[in-house]
């Protein structure tokens, strides 16, 4: 098998699936004419594009020097998308001090050089920060602090 | 001449109000804050506050989000010449030349250079919006449907020459950004695109949820890849104003460097970062001291300081005349302005003349205050770089979710924060620079629009982008742009460029 550019190949296949995604969605909005669009004309338009960008991107991986794409921080990552994925599942039902302070804690641990006490501290900080002012002050439509009920 | 005038003052009557003073020392201060501060560039910011701008009147929200970007050229260039560590990207070239003199003790010169070479090219540049920005209002308000979606065309490939990486990936991003614009309600038929049934999704995907996931949350990602400790070792800064031979030296590269400047922050897809890079390649080859360039030269340093801060103000010509954005930064102060329910283009100079002029006035005001900001307060600034980073991104991740939180006070947004937080931090790991995803974004419905709105008035023959002059030598030079780039010894300029 020829070594290919790992980079472009996935670049391209991610425009390529984009540009399917988007080619068959579209296929249920009218597409109009040229002298009257249909909301399904430009988006076709582009889909097609992009899956053609997708295609030659992923053509054109044979033909470059293969390049690493160098560490990829799972970790962090993983981290710091639950952080945030946790304080909107939470915020609705439990309030924003129990949102907030997921979110610090959780995130906190991406860090490879995280300290637990310095991560309740800042979590304890934050949390009180966000009851005043978001919730007292600037008043979101969200509870504070709601553990039961 | 008269009307310049005229105009200016309506500007320093809003830009002199109590309120518009305050949110623009504010701006400064918080650009000058994140410009110190590496890993947290102007754009995540201004990302982050649009949803507190929401309850600022027009004016006072674009002043301050204005002062954030044009702030965090001057606190880059701090760090840049202490530390050698470039806070902004348009401060890499100080940091050659700036370090090395601080390095021979010379550190309060070359700070007072950048700051006094920033200063007199803000002012320069805030004439040159205020000479150009009506003609060339005047010129779009003959723009008709072709010409304005041409002119997108050109912004959306000027984004991709000046993107960083390869052409293609470039293109696939202004593509998607365009399909993920068009998510939502079509203003044409009313139909629903894309939502898959979701209410939130009906008015489409919010700004500033795109904007701080593929540039603020990314980048929190890849700053934790490789953490290490960092290094603070600042000497003390002892005499702050260079000396007469110095003074002599920097006069004429802060001179070219704001014109070079000016002139690059105007082009589509210019900027500072640009401007900075050209007008340090341009001192080096005229300068009759080109070996000592890289070795402490303060030419080096007056030229491409000058040149960033030219370069960052009249980037907003395009986006105050026309519309159109020329960088990141100024596709979220277009997204600013559509929160605050001003359509962006050549009307905004006549619908809304004090809130036009007074955004450039209270530029020029800003640069004054960086100024008193900057050079005695130095010290407390550097002190900012040893707030640990494990203490800072989670705060800021719970800023931009609550910000995310506030827009529509729904989850939904949450939820497609990290989205796309994880798909920016992808396209960052195979080098597919965001910015031209960003300004896709933007244009996508306009553009469908202009698209519809042409077609119809040809009956459907798209001949007609070609028959009408300015729309057709605007395609043409965006052809010439892509063509340009294509060839082989340009590209190997553009990289060797992009590496320095």
């Amino acid at each position: 098998m020829p070594r290919l550019n790992v980079k472009d190949f996935l670049a391209g296949f991610i425009f390529l699936a984009f540009g399917s995604a988007f080619l068959v969605l579209a296929q249920h909005y009218p597409m109009g004419s040229a002298r009257r669009m249909g909301p399904g004309y430009f988006p076709q338009l582009l889909a097609l594009l992009l899956m053609g960008i997708g295609i030659a991107a992923m053509l054109r991986a044979w033909a470059r020097a293969p390049v690493a794409i160098g560490g990829i921080a799972s970790k962090a990552l993983v981290l710091v998308t639950v952080g945030v994925l946790i304080f909107g599942l939470t915020v609705e039902r439990w309030g924003l001090v129990v949102a907030s302070v997921s979110l610090v804690l959780i995130s906190s641990a991406a860090s490879s050089s995280a300290r637990l006490g310095q991560a309740l501290a800042l979590a304890f900080a934050l949390g009180l920060f966000c009851a005043t002012v978001f919730g007292l002050l600037l008043g979101l439509p969200f509870p504070i602090l709601r553990l039961w009920g | 001449m008269g009307d310049i005038l005229a105009n200016l003052a309506t500007g320093w009557a809003t830009a002199l109000t109590l309120l518009n003073l305050g949110y623009c020392f504010l701006g400064v201060l918080i650009g000058t804050l994140v410009g110190v501060l590496p890993g947290l560039g102007p754009v995540a910011t201004i990302a982050m506050l649009l949803p507190a701008t929401l309850t600022l009147p027009a004016d006072s929200a674009l002043i301050m989000l204005a002062g954030i970007y044009y702030g965090a050229q001057y606190g880059g260039s701090t760090t840049a010449i202490l530390i050698n560590l470039p806070g902004e990207s348009s401060s890499i070239v100080t940091a050659l030349d700036g370090h090395a003199m601080a390095r021979q003790g010379r550190a309060g010169a070359a700070l007072a250079t950048a700051a006094v070479g920033s200063f007199f090219a803000g002012t320069v540049a805030t004439f040159v919006i205020a000479c150009l920005a009506p003609p060339l209002g005047n010129l779009a308000l003959k723009f008709q449907a072709p010409e304005y979606f041409s002119l997108m065309v050109l912004g959306l490939i000027a984004s991709i020459v000046l993107a960083q990486g390869s052409l293609l990936n470039a293109l696939g991003m202004v593509v998607l950004g365009l399909l993920l614009g068009l998510v939502g309600t079509d203003v044409t038929s009313g139909t629903q695109r894309f939502t898959f049934g979701v209410s939130a999704l009906s008015d489409g995907i919010n700004f500033v949820v795109v904007a701080m996931g593929v540039f603020g949350i990314a980048e929190i990602v890849r700053n934790l890849e490789d953490h290490g400790t960092r290094a603070l070792l600042v000497q003390a800064i002892k005499e702050l104003m260079p000396n007469r031979e110095e003074r002599r030296r920097i006069i004429a590269p802060i001179l070219r460097g704001t014109a070079l400047g000016s002139l690059l922050g105007i082009l589509p897809g210019g900027g500072a970062l640009l401007a900075s890079f050209a007008a340090y390649a341009l001192e080096k080859r005229l300068s009759p001291r080109a070996r000592e360039f890289g070795t402490g030269a303060i030419e080096g340093v007056a030229a491409p300081e000058a040149a960033n801060n030219a370069g960052a103000q009249t980037s907003f010509i395009p986006m105050l005349t026309l519309g159109i954005p020329s960088n990141p930064v100024m596709a979220l102060m277009i997204g600013a302005m559509i929160i605050q329910g001003i359509r962006p283009g050549p009307n905004v100079m006549l619908e809304q003349a004090p809130l036009f002029w007074g955004v450039i006035v209270s530029m020029w005001i800003g640069n004054l205050f960086l100024l008193l900001l900057n050079l005695p307060m130095i010290g407390l600034w550097v002190r900012l770089l040893s707030v640990p980073y494990n203490l800072l991104y989670p705060s800021i991740l719970l800023f931009a979710a609550v910000g995310v939180l506030s827009l529509s006070n729904s989850a939904v947004d949450v939820y497609l924060l990290a989205l796309f937080g994880v798909l920016g931090y992808a396209f960052l790991k195979l080098g597919c620079e965001p910015a031209p995803l960003l300004l896709g974004y933007i244009l996508g419905p306009m553009m469908e629009e202009y698209l519809r709105r042409a077609l119809t008035l040809s009956r459907g023959d798209p001949i007609i982008f070609l028959q009408r002059p300015i729309s057709a030598a605007m395609l043409l030079v965006a052809v010439l742009a892509l063509g340009i780039l294509l060839l082989p010894a340009v590209r190997t300029t553009r990289s060797k460029a992009f590496r320095e």
